[in-house]
C-alpha cells in the first residue's frame, strides 16, 4: 500500500536518526543522506559512506528502513552512492557548533579546545575511536579531546 | 561476462586492498602501543571498505549471481593478483610501517590518475581511496621519519625493512596486458608512468629520514599472473577458514 507523505516529511524522519557513533549530530547534519526522490509511487533515498570503511553505513541503513516502517512507509528504496565523495564541508556551521557542544572540536584547519576554547592544543593519534576522529589533548585545561578530522 | 577484462582489472585492485587489510588487520590487539593499534585498525578498515567497493563491481561485471564474498572467500591464491608486496607479512613495526609507505606513496599516485577514468565506477571509487590514502601516507611517511631519524636501533630496524622489502616495489610499475588495454581504453592507469613522482617521492621522505635507498635493481614480480609468495596461502587459510569449513554460512 503506497502511503501519502511529503518530501519534507521524509527529511524530518532522517532528520530524527542520529549518527550511531556520535549521536550528538543526525545523519542528515553530517551529510549522509544525499537525496530524497519521488518516483512511480516510490520513494528513493539516496546515501553515501563517510569513510569507506566506516562500519556503521549499514547500521544506518537499518535505521532508516526501520524509521520509515514504524511510519507506516513501505513503498521505500536506498541507494548508496559514492559520487560525489563525502566531505566534511556539507556540514554547516550549526552542526560544527553542535559538534562541539558535545566535546568535539569540529573540522577545520585550526583545531580549538572545545572545553576552553583555546588553540594550544596537541595532536596525540591521527586516528582516534573511529576513523573519522584523531585524538588531541589541551596544552591548557589538560583534557584530552576528539577532532572531527577535516575529509 | 560483460567484459572480462575489465574484470580482471577491478578484482586485482580488488585483490591488493583485501589482501593489504587482512595483513594489517592482524596488528589488532598486538600494535607497539594503544593509539598505534586503533590507526593500524582504522586503515586497514579504510582498505576493508575499499575492496568491497571493488569486489562488488568486480561481482557485477561476472555476472551469474556472483557475490563479494564469493570473490574474497572462495578463490584459491593461485586466482588471487594483488601485488607482493600486500601479502608480505607484517614482520616488526618498522617492517610494517616501510611496506605501507611504498604502497601508500603508490596508491597516491594511482588513485589519482584512475580517478580520471573513463569507466565512471571505478573513477568514483579512486575520488574516494584518494582521500583516505593521504591519511594513510601521511601516517606512514611521518613514522618513516621519525624512525629513521630516531635512535640507533630504530633507524637500523626501518633501514633493514627497506633493503628487505625494496624488491618488490618493481611490480609496482610493470604492467601487464590487461593493464596496458584499459589504459588504451582510457579506463586504467598507466602505471610505469607513476615511478619518476613515486621515486621521487620516497627519495625526499628517505633524505629527511636520513635512510639509504637500495642499489640492488633485482626485482620479485608475478602478483599480477597469480604467482605468489608462500606468505599468501597461510594468509588465505586464516581469511577462508569459515566459509571453507561452513560453506555459505552466514549470521
Ligand atoms: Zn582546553
Amino acid at each position: 500500500m503506497v502511503k501519502a507523505v511529503s518530501k519534507d516529511f521524509i527529511w524530518e524522519l532522517l532528520e530524527k536518526i542520529p549518527d550511531p557513533e556520535i549521536p550528538a549530530v543526525s545523519i542528515v547534519d553530517l551529510g549522509i543522506t544525499r537525496e530524497v526522490i519521488f518516483k512511480d509511487d516510490q520513494i528513493h533515498i539516496t546515501i553515501t559512506p563517510t569513510y569507506s570503511g566506516c562500519p556503521a553505513i549499514s547500521f544506518m541503513k537499518k535505521e532508516i528502513v526501520r524509521s520509515l516502517e514504524q511510519n507506516g512507509i513501505n513503498n521505500y528504496q536506498i541507494h548508496t552512492t559514492l559520487s560525489p565523495p563525502w566531505t566534511t564541508d556539507w556540514m554547516s556551521d550549526e552542526v560544527k557548533a553542535k559538534l562541539s557542544d558535545a566535546g568535539i572540536a569540529p573540522p577545520g584547519k585550526l583545531v580549538h579546545c572545545p572545553q576552553c576554547d583555546t588553540k594550544n592544543v596537541e595532536v596525540i593519534s591521527e586516528f582516534g575511536s573511529t576513523a573519522c576522529k584523531a585524538l588531541y589533548k589541551c596544552n591548557d585545561c589538560q583534557e584530552p579531546f576528539h577532532h572531527f578530522k577535516q575529509f | 561476462m560483460r567484459d572480462t577484462i575489465l574484470f580482471k582489472y577491478v578484482l586485482s585492485l580488488g585483490d591488493d586492498a583485501l589482501i593489504s587489510a587482512q595483513r594489517l588487520a592482524q596488528w589488532a590487539y598486538k600494535a607497539p602501543f594503544l593509539e598505534e593499534d586503533i590507526a593500524l585498525s582504522n586503515i586497514s578498515l579504510d582498505l576493508f571498505g575499499r575492496a568491497n567497493f571493488l569486489l562488488e563491481y568486480a561481482a557485477e561485471l561476472k555476472g551469474e549471481n556472483t557475490t563479494a564474498d564469493d570473490l574474497a572467500f572462495k578463490r584459491d591464491e593461485r586466482k588471487f593478483t594483488n601485488l607482493l608486496m600486500c601479502e608480505h607479512p607484517n614482520g616488526n613495526f618498522a617492517d610494517t610501517i616501510v611496506c605501507r609507505f611504498f604502497l601508500d606513496a603508490y596508491d597516491k599516485l594511482f588513485f589519482y590518475t584512475l580517478s580520471k577514468s573513463r569507466d565512471k565506477q571505478l573513477a568514483s571509487i579512486a575520488a574516494k581511496a584518494i582521500k583516505e590514502t593521504t591519511y594513510h601516507y601521511r601516517h606512514s611517511s611521518n613514522w618513516v621519519i621519525r624512525l629513521g631519524d630516531g635512535t640507533e636501533g630504530s633507524h637500523r630496524k626501518v633501514q633493514e625493512a627497506i633493503n628487505n622489502l625494496w624488491t618488490f616495489t618493481g611490480e609496482f610499475f610493470k604492467m601487464t596486458q590487461t593493464d596496458i588495454v584499459m589504459m588504451k581504453k582510457k579506463v586504467g592507469v598507466d602505471r610505469k608512468a607513476l615511478k619518476i613522482e613515486w621515486d621521487k617521492t620516497i627519495n625526499d621522505v628517505c633524505k629527511e629520514a636520513t635512510l639509504r635507498i637500495p642499489e640492488n635493481s633485482f626485482m620479485t614480480t608475478g602478483g599480477r599472473e597469480g604467482i605468489h609468495t608462500e606468505h599468501l596461502g597461510h594468509l588465505l587459510s586464516d581469511m577462508q577458514y569459515l566459509q571453507r569449513a561452513y560453506p555459505d554460512a552466514t549470521w
